[in-house]
């Protein structure tokens, strides 16, 4: 998922960094230090999560959980992804600082989506089989549109890259199942150990 | 699982960080810029030689430069077969065109560039360090709060994480291509979720009771010092260099 510097064009960098300084500042004016605390506290959460390797079939993918984040915390997910990510380019070298606003923008925004339509399905399908529809599709569609909007970075760059990102795109479609099936289990889990953190933001 | 390796008596560490930091990100803004293969050797090179400077064990060093290039792999594998133009080479019949050729050659330049520059002068602090440095260069105090208690946590997190999945081994689990085994590592998961977030309202009276008001006061102070501008100038110096390599003044 994440895009190495050098790779993506001043402009599509600069469009990056500037909506993820959009989205950051809406998601940290939402928040007071209260509610900071436990955002920080889910955003190293999610740092941890993402380095879990699930087995699918010889191999293994690790997880994103940006739809999940988007869920629980709104646009709020914007500030929680940009920490993470700085975090983890520091740690771990994933991604890098020119890049940080493109990788953000491309997992925030597709998680604040993903929130969206988890809300509207649990909103027209009530009880706890909707809620798990709900939870399948805000998970799925949070790595769909992250890889479409990875995809579309990497097309607008160079006319040269598009092949590039349309496989790019068609290898998130496996991973896309599987963060969908994996968040329904986790917000099952979630709604029926501590129902208020889906209602927390 | 979140050692920093980098993080140790070199060069570099003698530089004041807001000047590290802000010299990494005016480099990667100028290399991610660059357009000519000459100009992205310079990149190169430069990145080397601040690399140097820090002094960076093999072993991580290798382990990184490897996660960065299997990215570039990628594009070697793709680019050079699908992007049109004049035919470089033809590879067990498909042409491989020139244009192809070329920006997988500057892709892969830039990358290692940034990557280099990066670990030099961005990856020998720790994060308390970094977000006490931004901090000062006028980051939002929230920002701050959040990237400061991120990297605090992430270490109890994951060592979290470890306990419950030793646990989760010792009652037979076994991770595996199976509904049942998804559920179990979902539920695992969503255990570390339900305890970081108990967690974060304990830590929240905690630090309430405590008197805390939304902003930090720390004891590092960061001083600019004479070796800190020499050691400014020198960098903007060459990245002026390569600017003016990339514009073609010194081919006339």
């Amino acid at each position: 998922m994440h895009i190495s510097e050098g790779v993506l064009s001043p402009a599509v960098l600069g469009a990056g960094a500037a909506l993820t300084a959009m989205g950051t500042a809406v998601g940290l004016r939402k928040l007071d230090y209260d509610r900071l605390m436990t955002v920080a506290m889910l955003s190293a959460a999610f740092l941890v999560a993402s380095l879990v390797h699930v087995p699918v079939g010889f191999s293994s993918v690790h997880l994103m959980l940006n739809g999940l984040l988007g869920v629980l915390l709104g646009f709020a997910a914007f500030p929680a992804i940009l920490a993470a990510l700085a975090l983890q380019a520091l740690l771990f070298q994933y991604g890098g600082l020119t890049i940080l606003g493109v990788n953000t923008f491309c997992m925030a925004f597709s998680g604040v989506l993903a929130g969206y339509c988890f809300k509207a399905v649990a909103r027209i399908c009530p009880g706890p089989k909707g809620q798990k529809a709900a939870a399948f599709c805000g998970g799925a569609l949070g790595v769909a549109l992250a890889g479409l909007f990875t995809a579309s970075a990497l097309a607008f760059s160079d006319e040269g890259f598009v092949t590039t990102a349309q496989l790019l795109f068609l290898a998130h479609l496996p991973v896309m199942l599987l963060e969908g099936i994996i968040t329904m289990f986790m917000t099952s889990f979630i709604a029926r150990v501590r129902p208020e953190m889906l209602h927390w933001r | 699982m979140f050692d920093q390796p980098f993080v140790h008596d070199c060069p570099i560490q003698a530089i004041d960080p807001r000047v590290r930091l802000v010299l990494a990100g005016l480099i990667a803004v100028c290399f991610a810029s660059l357009q000519q293969p000459t100009s992205c050797m310079l990149a190169l090179a430069l990145g080397a030689c601040l690399l140097a400077s820090a002094c960076p064990p093999f072993i991580p060093l290798a382990r990184r430069f490897a996660a960065v290039n299997c990215f570039v792999l990628f594009f070697w594998c793709v680019i050079p077969f699908t992007v049109p133009g004049e035919t470089f080479t033809v590879f067990n019949l498909i042409p491989v065109s020139a244009r192809g050729v070329r920006l997988a050659l500057l892709t892969t330049l830039k990358a290692n560039a940034v990557f280099f520059v990066f670990q030099a002068l961005a990856a020998t602090m720790q994060p308390s360090t970094a977000g006490y440095a931004l901090q000062s260069l006028g980051c939002p105090h929230k920002l701050i709060f959040l990237f400061l208690f991120t990297g605090r946590y992430v270490h109890l997190l994951a060592e979290e994480w470890q306990t419950l999945n030793v646990a989760a081994h010792l009652r037979g689990f076994m991770p595996r291509t199976s509904m049942h085994a998804w559920r179990t590592l979902a539920c695992l998961l969503g255990l570390l979720l339900v305890r970081s977030y108990n967690r974060s309202l304990r830590v929240c009276e905690a630090m309430r009771l405590r008197a805390f008001s939304g902003r930090f006061t720390t004891v590092t102070v960061f001083r600019a010092r004479h070796v800190d501008a020499v050691f400014a100038l020198v960098v903007l110096l060459c990245i002026t260099g390569i600017a003016l390599t990339e514009s073609g003044v010194f081919y006339g």
